[in-house]
């Protein structure tokens, strides 16, 4: 049998740890109601980023919700940080089980 | 005599150019810096807790007044005659205007292991001087507007770790005086130049990482690397004398000013002047002038000191 599922959207931000509260208030304002945060650390047009110490760690965001939400947070994200701050953002389509959390 | 804990920047430092394995848990930083912020806070209280506090209100205008001249200073040479971007100036001017706990803890032991004595209210300073440079900087960078999220930034400037352990610990070394502070005598003060040694390993490591960026930099930013700290120990040096401080007192704030910054004023700029180039200020800053501090600066600091004050040696 299949489990009953919701298409939603998620969002992964790979992004400097220094910008990482400055970034949750934003998404708490544009009505993200929950997200994951975990250190990250790798490699990008920004050089290495190998977390050694605050200025050179980064953080990865997940969030799931609905695509419309999605879309206005990356729009969000492109205009506020993209120009100076090492940050990547992509989105995923996934099946989400209990729709009316995300 | 070389001292112990320089030898262990210099073991971090080779280990790193020799791209050895070498990797210290960010925990452990993180907690070595933990301890030596504390042990400087309960000190400098510990201290102030036997003497008026009254006379040090000038004394903190004075520190305040070196902090916002270094950024100037700083931010003209850089723009000017290294003819970097507003932008950029400006933040690697805060970095300088501001203070390294790391050197300040470096130039703390180095008097203690030669019995010179400093005034307690050199941790005040060194708290103090922390924040002024980063408004300057900020203001060097972007004018006075009302878009600026000043509330943010200092919430960042004045409540970021450093602070916070600082004046904390001062706060409970002063409650706390001698007695009080006797039974945590042995993590914070026995222990001081063990978790200083350990912590300049970690540093010497990332000196090491900043070597390819100041290959890529170029002249400029190494001459100004070397050449500001001794012109700001000038400065520091000045007011001390002022101050009337000792020698060691003298040598120790001569220390703080040419000391730059490279953990709250590059998080703050980050955030404040995100167009500026992290990498240009720490490449300057770690790779040139804290090597330059713990290996020179700091015995000419004291030398100096010691022929304005008259102590001999």
């Amino acid at each position: 049998m299949t489990v009953a599922s919701e298409k939603r959207t998620l969002l992964t931000i790979v992004t400097e740890t220094v910008l990482e509260d400055a970034l949750l208030r934003d998404l708490e304002k544009l009505g993200v109601r929950g997200y994951t945060v975990c250190d990250a650390r790798g490699r990008g047009n920004r050089g290495v980023r190998n977390g050694r110490y605050e200025e050179a760690a980064n953080i990865r965001i997940e969030i799931i919700c609905p695509r419309a939400l999605a879309d206005q947070v990356v729009a969000h994200i492109q205009a506020q940080y993209y120009a100076n701050y090492a940050m990547v953002a992509y989105l995923h389509e996934v099946d989400v089980l209990r729709p009316e959390k995300f | 005599m070389i001292d112990v804990v320089i030898l262990f920047f210099l073991l971090g430092l080779a280990a790193g150019l020799a791209r050895s394995e070498l990797k210290l848990p960010a925990a452990l930083y993180d907690s070595l810096s933990l301890v030596l912020l504390l042990a400087i806070g309960l000190k400098g209280g510990e201290g102030l807790s036997q003497q008026p506090l009254g006379p040090l209100a000038p004394q903190l205008a004075l520190v305040i007044a070196l902090g916002v001249a270094q950024t100037l200073l700083g931010f003209t040479a850089l723009r000017y005659l290294g003819g970097l971007e507003r932008a950029d100036a400006a933040a690697t001017a805060a970095h300088y205007g501001s203070v390294s706990v790391a050197t300040f803890a470096v130039g703390a032991n180095w008097l203690a292991s030669r019995g010179i004595a400093f005034e307690p209210q050199l941790a005040i300073f060194l708290t103090v001087m922390e924040v002024p440079a980063i408004l300057t900087g900020i203001v060097l960078a972007r004018g006075v507007s009302r878009e600026m999220n000043w509330r943010g930034l200092a919430h960042e400037a004045f409540l970021g770790k450093g602070v916070t352990l600082l004046l904390g610990g001062m706060a409970v070394g002063w409650i706390a005086g001698p007695e009080g502070l006797a039974p945590i005598k042995g993590l914070f003060y026995d222990l001081f130049k063990g978790a200083l040694a350990l912590f300049l390993l970690e540093m010497g490591l990332i000196v090491a990482q900043q070597a390819g960026e100041l290959r890529r930099r170029g002249a400029f930013i190494v001459i100004f690397g070397l050449a500001t700290p001794p012109l700001s120990a000038l400065l520091g040096l000045a007011c001390a004398w002022i101050m009337g401080l000792s020698a060691g007192g003298a040598a120790l704030l001569a220390t703080l000013a040419a000391s730059a910054s490279y953990i709250a004023v590059p998080a703050t700029m980050r955030l404040a002047v995100p167009e500026a180039n992290p990498g240009l200020s720490l490449a300057a800053v770690l790779g040139v002038t804290f090597p330059f501090n713990i290996l020179v600066g700091i015995p000419l600091y004291y030398w100096l000191a010691s022929k304005l004050t008259g102590a001999g040696g």
